[in-house]
């Protein structure tokens, strides 16, 4: 089976893991091309993708945009900044008008969880979604387990703590879902304010000491703490939060092993993740980037695919 | 729907057709000093495997083997029922100014090789590039592109299928056999 069983990426709860290996091996191959003296290929020659973004965004933007013109895709990019839905034009109306100038596939980022989903029931194109609120951001999700497989080999029995704000985190929970699909045990960990209440309803091991978490694991994936969706305190200060649970070498060299250091990005270096660690052999926060474009090629170019 | 098949080529005389492409490959390309040889995936490479193992111990040096995937150079993209599944592309050498002999097992349509045309551009500009093929099916071309070594032709319309096995792809003896397909 060479297809994907779905017309739309909404998250990772709607793919099967067959999907995921689809796209790993896909990905790998468009990893070979990216890294050739001619990195673009015309497989989407006739194919027109828009990227609607109505929430910031450098790095999956960026790399969305890498991947389609990669891909040789014509590309229209849209950011709500700057757009008309500042006049008060609601979702459905600017991705239909988007529509009606024959686009193929969108791509959006949406503060509201279920957005991508919404649009998917009113039109036509393959959407995609680069983040929905809180909800998921599967194509991060896909290149940080596509990353870890690379790294160490395979994902069936690892073990993978995901560390920090998981509350706010679309990050976490597509990572979950992918990483239970693919056969590895996940842990989270962070300040209890900062895990949702019923987290291990997804099957995940709860841990509040980062010690014990990093000793229990073979990849840690670090998030970033957001700020910006926290509308109340829940810790105490910055300070106090990276006294707790911030990563630094210190921290990993009193462990009895050695383990991969993951982080999506931005990182707020000395909150979550320290220089020390995040510029290190053991981070491979920037194969994930590298990894990015390969895996969101090899989603578009399968989407593209799917009659 | 019933189907027959005959043997066009059975091992011994794929052996005979193998090493004439071989000694025709020397006689162009002499010691293979500036030539370099791509294997089309997926079936291609185990002909090219077999030719590049023979020149090698003619030639008595090492020679540039590679194999070239040209499922995203395709034209029928979005066309077929579902998407061709892409292949390791793997080539390790630079082919700028080189010779290059592209090597499939069927020459059909001709789309392929069209595709693994644009497809070896993306590693240079070749000075020279020639295709052989083990079979030729006559009379089936959509573009035109033609073989500059041909282990055998075969005249077939559109419904026929030249199906080749070989040892290499796990198949118990080499044989090549043209299926009929009635409707």
């Amino acid at each position: 089976m060479s297809q994907l069983s779905q017309k739309h990426l909404l998250g990772i709860k709607d793919i099967t893991r067959k999907d995921i290996e689809l796209i790993f091996e896909t990905a790998s191959n468009f990893k070979e091309v990216i890294n050739r003296p001619i990195k673009k290929v015309p497989s989407l020659r006739d194919i027109t993708i828009a990227n609607v973004f109505f929430e910031n965004s450098t790095r999956t933007r960026l790399s969305f945009e890498l991947a389609e013109k990669r891909l040789s895709a014509d590309v229209v990019n849209f950011s709500s900044s700057t757009s008309s839905v500042k006049k008060g034009e609601t979702l459905l109306d600017t991705v239909n008008n988007i529509l009606a100038m024959k686009v193929d596939m969108v791509v959006m980022r949406h503060s509201s969880p279920g957005a991508p989903h919404f649009l998917s029931r009113n039109i036509e194109a393959n959407i995609v979604n680069a983040g929905d609120g809180t909800h998921e951001h599967p194509t991060q999700a896909l290149l940080d387990t596509f990353s870890i497989q690379e790294k160490c080999g395979h994902l069936e029995g690892l073990k993978v703590a995901i560390i920090g704000d998981i509350l706010h985190s679309r990050v976490a929970i597509s990572n979950i879902l992918a990483l239970k699909k693919l056969g590895a045990e996940v842990m989270v960990c962070g300040p209890i304010t900062l895990l949702p209440k019923n987290i291990t309803l997804l099957g995940v091991r709860v841990e509040l000491d980062v010690q014990k978490a990093l000793n229990w694991c073979d990849v840690a994936n670090i998030l970033r703490i957001q700020l910006e969706r926290q509308q109340i305190k829940y810790f105490p200060s910055l300070r106090e939060y990276s006294l707790y649970y911030g990563i630094n070498k210190k921290l990993l060299e009193s462990l009895n092993k050695e383990i991969t250091i993951m982080h999506p990005g931005p990182i707020n270096r000395g909150v979550e993740l320290n220089s020390d660690v995040a510029d290190s052999e053991h981070s491979i926060i920037l194969d994930q980037v590298e990894n990015g474009v390969a895996v969101r090629m090899a989603v578009l170019y399968l989407l593209a695919g799917v009659n | 729907m019933s189907t027959k098949r005959k043997l066009i080529l059975d091992s011994n005389l794929l052996e005979i057709t193998v090493s004439r492409l071989c000694h025709q490959l020397l006689e162009v390309h002499e010691n293979f000093e500036n030539t370099v040889i791509l294997g089309l995936q997926p079936r291609g490479i185990f002909l090219a495997q077999m030719i590049h193992t023979r020149l090698e111990s003619e030639v008595g040096k090492k020679i540039n083997l590679g194999f070239l995937d040209t499922t995203f150079y395709r034209d029928d993209f979005r066309r077929r029922q579902t998407p061709a599944k892409a292949n390791t592309t793997k080539v390790d050498f630079i082919i700028e100014s080189k010779n290059v002999v592209v090597i499939d097992d069927v020459l059909f349509t001709g789309r392929s090789v069209r595709a693994a045309l644009d497809a070896m551009m993306a590693f240079g500009r070749p000075n020279k590039v020639e295709l052989l093929v083990l079979m030729d099916r006559k009379y089936t071309r959509d573009l035109p592109i033609a073989a500059d070594y041909v282990g055998k032709e075969v005249n077939t319309i559109e419904s026929q299928r030249v199906l080749v096995e070989l040892e290499a792809q796990g198949f118990k003896k080499n044989k090549i056999w043209l299926i009929n397909t009635e409707n």
